[in-house]
């Protein structure tokens, strides 16, 4: 753990703020040119009228490319169709890139971006208003001109450019009111979309830098293994293949071209010392959890007192929970293009948290800062993967190795065997209920590796594992949530949701548990026991009118009440709230299962309080795809362990959702004017509990291990 | 090594390459075509899929001394103007999120749509059921391709 990463996270205490640094903005201006104005580092306007925007969060496919541009484009009153966007890299005309994930973009730089806007706004006006003589009062701002109506003249902003340069920022522009908005709030479709489909989208992958070389990685298969030797000699023969050198991941082959580097290794012999993880596997990891389980962990949560009130129940139920080790399994593979040269240090990479990737390229080239320069690349899917810092560091070490341009290119098997995976989990949980059906205890005691300790941030070992755990949102007299730390070789890492991918699972399934023992139809249960006032809940408030809502309207839009369903189908309904971005979810899963038939989900409704809506349609695409997500979670994905080793290397035995498979998505959003909050990935929690209290609903069957399908709903 | 000469997008290339050189890294890294992408290179999530004489192949498991002459079509070449109702029903639609598999996606869907221009609900899980999407882009690829089907009929007279 080098100092400057953790200075970098000292500032932050707690994972949520390690995703809400805020965007620096002041000090980012560039040197205005004659004719172009960039009245901040991320935007310029240019003489022919085009709007040019550099996001300063990392695109993944959740949209901030076009919602940041969206909110800086709404201020300015430009014209949307002459809008072009860009990435930031870490040059300091940029400021802070910050981390791109916890669903933090939104939340986090939402006003900041409206304000740069703003201050571009009101300097064009002003230079309206100076070329006409008139008072600024008197001139408006409307796609991307500047208009006098008393006189009904205009100017483009183009034609302005050149005067707004000379003026000075406001310090405090005015921002408008929602109810004027003209290009928040309505459906936009992906800025970079035509590049898309026209496979004109550069990711890093598609890089081709002069005398560049691909380097292709041997990794030692155990977590923790070093080489012990090695034989190139076959390795050097394959055509194109430059050289083969030790790397402080493993054993590299640089090939002229991607295909000479993965041929060279195939031909490349290493001998491992694979050390002690190599006796580990998924049964012994199984066994230090339960064993973990029979001590006391860290009480997260408590009121009341749960072991007192236990023994008064009339009702008592117990149940144990599991969820699996998960692959993130990004479509583009790791990659990075690192050029290290004497002084100076620039880097290509899909990353989600260049600040967090710095202290290792310091360490690496024993350069400054201030001597490198992370482009951030468009990535090929993110979902927290993309912050770890290891697929950079390659990069880096392996151009200083041969002092030339490198692309380090994975493989899938890299891939899904050298991830930071997703925390398996144990959890046992036993509740009460009183004579009236009423919860009056509840106990969860659960654990798990410690993301936050295995990555030595500066943070309790418990402020990455709890979200959907010692938040619960139910009202229930006695409460107590205790978390017990046993960390694995096994990396871990954030993953889509981080804790919420598997903790509401246990606790929202173990609620419907509680309301059919209670003989009460799981909606009324949920609803009619939520706190009646918002609670405090560690930095957060919980609401639970905003709780309420969305289950309400899920199940309405689902029929929960009044549409009967065929025989052999069930509806199963959860909900989350995800605090940290200020999203409430709640999801109605319709499912036909039936012991030997596999699991259908045919339909899911969802229903969305992410408070102001920056882009409806963008909100709907990340529903949709956090339900894809978590859809394969709960039905399939599992990574499991023999020898030290990641069983999986393809997506033939890591199977992932495919289109046949994806059911209806009707996705209904809240209307609200609270702060925007994030979108990508609160539709992920309440997927697995939706399905798997849907699942009993149709059988009788209750699941209680991620991936769902049991050997007897299995299809023969 | 040997010489292949290749017809891709009606343009003859002619590169240096060994027999087992997967077309992927042909078009990536010689022709420096870089729209068909890497995925996985086992031929199992469709990320690389090309054209070879107008069928739809999995360029990293196709070695390129089994491509002889047949036609090559790229992303960059199903249309001169990147116009293939195709493209533009996934612009409509905003499929893309991330986008790192949909020129796999469009060009597996444009392969669908010579063969069968008003696909069912069925041909469509048929030929896409085995090109994955990690965004979870499933729902909208189904309406584009029934949107790009309805649109081709509409132009033709």
């Amino acid at each position: 753990m080098s100092t400057t990463r953790r200075d970098f996270l000292k500032t932050t205490g707690a994972l949520t703020l390690a995703f809400a640094l805020p965007v620096r903005l002041k000090g980012a201006a560039a040197q205005p040119t004659e004719s172009a104005f960039q009245p901040s580092g991320m935007l310029r306007i240019d003489p022919d009228g085009s709007v040019t925007i550099w996001a300063t969060r990392t695109e993944m496919g959740q949209g901030v490319r076009t919602s940041m541009a969206m909110a800086i484009a709404e201020e300015l009153e430009a014209d949307w169709s002459r809008v072009k966007i860009l990435q930031a890299s870490t040059a300091p005309r940029f400021g802070d890139l910050g981390v791109t994930g916890g669903s933090q973009t939104t939340l986090s730089t939402t006003q900041a971006l409206r304000k740069v806007g703003a201050q571009a706004r009101e300097m064009l006006l002003q230079a309206g208003a100076d070329t006409w003589g008139v008072a600024k009062s008197e001139c408006l701002a409307r796609g991307g001109h500047i208009q006098h109506p008393p006189t009904k003249r205009s100017l483009a902003y183009g034609e302005l450019a050149a005067r707004a340069g000379k003026l000075t920022p406001p310090p405090e522009p005015p921002l408008k009111a929602p109810k004027d908005f003209r290009i928040l709030g309505k459906d936009a479709r992906r800025l970079d979309g035509p590049d898309i489909v026209a496979g004109k989208a550069q990711f890093t992958t598609d890089l081709h830098l002069p005398g560049m070389l691909v380097a292709s990685i041997e990794r030692c298969p155990v977590f923790g293994g070093k080489v012990k030797s090695f034989d190139a000699s076959a390795a050097r023969k394959v055509p194109g293949v430059k050289q083969v050198l030790e790397v402080p991941s493993g054993v590299a082959v640089f090939g002229e071209d991607t295909w000479a580097a993965f041929a060279g290794r195939e031909a490349l012999k290493v001998q491992w010392d694979e050390g002690p993880a190599a006796k580990m596997d998924s049964a012994s990891i199984r066994r230090q959890y339960e064993e973990r389980l029979k001590t006391p962990g860290k009480v997260v949560r408590q009121a009341g007192d749960a072991a007192q009130a236990l023994p008064k129940a009339a009702k008592r139920i117990k149940a144990t929970y599991d969820a699996p080790f998960l692959a993130h399994a990004t479509m583009e593979p790791m990659v990075a293009v690192a050029d290290v040269k004497p002084g100076r240090c620039m880097i290509w990479a899909p990353t989600q948290a260049p600040g967090m990737a710095l202290p290792a390229v310091e360490q690496i080239t024993g350069l400054k800062a201030d001597q490198i320069e992370i482009q951030v690349m468009l990535a090929g899917g993110g979902f927290g993967r993309r912050a770890m810092a290891d697929f950079i560091a390659d990069a880096v070490a392996c151009s200083k190795a041969v002092g030339a341009p490198v692309k380090v290119q994975w493989t899938r098997p890299d891939d899904f065997r050298h991830d930071g995976y997703r925390p398996a989990t144990l959890h046992e949980l036993e509740a009460g209920l009183d004579a009236q059906g009423r919860p009056l205890a509840w106990m969860h005691r659960f654990v798990g590796p410690s993301i936050a300790a295995s990555n030595h941030f500066p943070w309790p070992p418990e402020a990455t594992e709890l979200a959907g755990a010692a938040d619960l949102a139910y009202d229930i007299p006695n409460l107590h949530v205790e978390w017990g730390q046993s960390d694995t070789p096994v990396p871990i890492w954030f993953w889509r949701a981080v804790p919420a991918s598997f903790n509401p699972f246990v606790t929202e399934c173990f609620l419907d548990e509680l309301a059919h023992a209670a003989g009460k139809d799981p909606l009324a249960f949920r609803l009619a026991h939520l706190p009646k006032a918002p609670l405090k809940l560690g930095q957060h408030t919980f609401d639970p009118a905003r709780y309420r809502a969305v289950l309400e309207l899920a199940a309405a839009k689902a029929g929960w009440r009044t549409r009967k369903l065929p025989k052999g189908r069930g509806r199963g309904i959860a909900a989350h709230a995800y605090l940290d971005c200020g999203t409430y979810v709640a999801q109605v899963a319709e499912v036909e299962a039936k012991a030997g038939g596999g699991i259908r989900v045919h339909r899911v409704v969802c229903a969305v309080d992410c408070g102001m809506t920056l882009n409806p349609g963008n909100v709907k695409a990340q529903m949709e795809g956090g339900i894809a997500f978590g859809l394969s979670a709960a039905l399939y994905d599992e990574i499991t362990l023999k020898d030290g080793r990641v069983t999986a290397d393809s997506f033939s035995d890591h199977p992932i959702l495919l289109l046949p498979s994806m059911p209806k998505v009707e996705v209904h959003i809240v209307p609200s004017e609270l702060p925007p909050g994030g979108v990508g990935e609160p539709g992920l929690p309440p997927l697995a509990p939706a399905v798997a209290n849907a699942v009993f609903a149709a059988t009788g069957m209750r699941l209680r291990s991620l991936p769902l399908l049991p050997p007897a709903l299995r299809k023969a | 090594m040997a010489e292949y000469t290749l017809s891709v997008n009606g343009q003859s290339h002619t590169v240096e390459a060994s027999p087992d050189m997967p077309l992927l890294w042909v078009l990536r890294d010689r022709i420096k075509l870089t729209g068909t992408k890497f995925g996985c290179g086992q031929g199992l999530c469709g990320a690389c899929t090309v054209h070879l004489g107008g069928e739809a192949v999995r360029s990293c498991v196709t070695p390129v001394s089994d491509v002889g002459t047949k036609r090559i079509t790229t992303i960059e070449g199903l249309d001169p103007h990147s116009a293939h109702p195709l493209q533009k029903a996934w612009i409509e639609v905003d499929v893309a999120q991330c986008g790192y598999c949909q020129t796999g996606q469009i060009m597996t869907a444009a392969a669908l749509l010579a063969r069968h221009p008003k696909p069912t609900d069925r041909d469509i899980d048929q030929a896409m059921g085995e090109n994955v999407c990690r965004c979870g882009t499933y729902l909208r690829i189904r309406e584009a391709i029934h949107r790009a089907a309805g649109q081709r009929k509409e132009v033709a007279p």
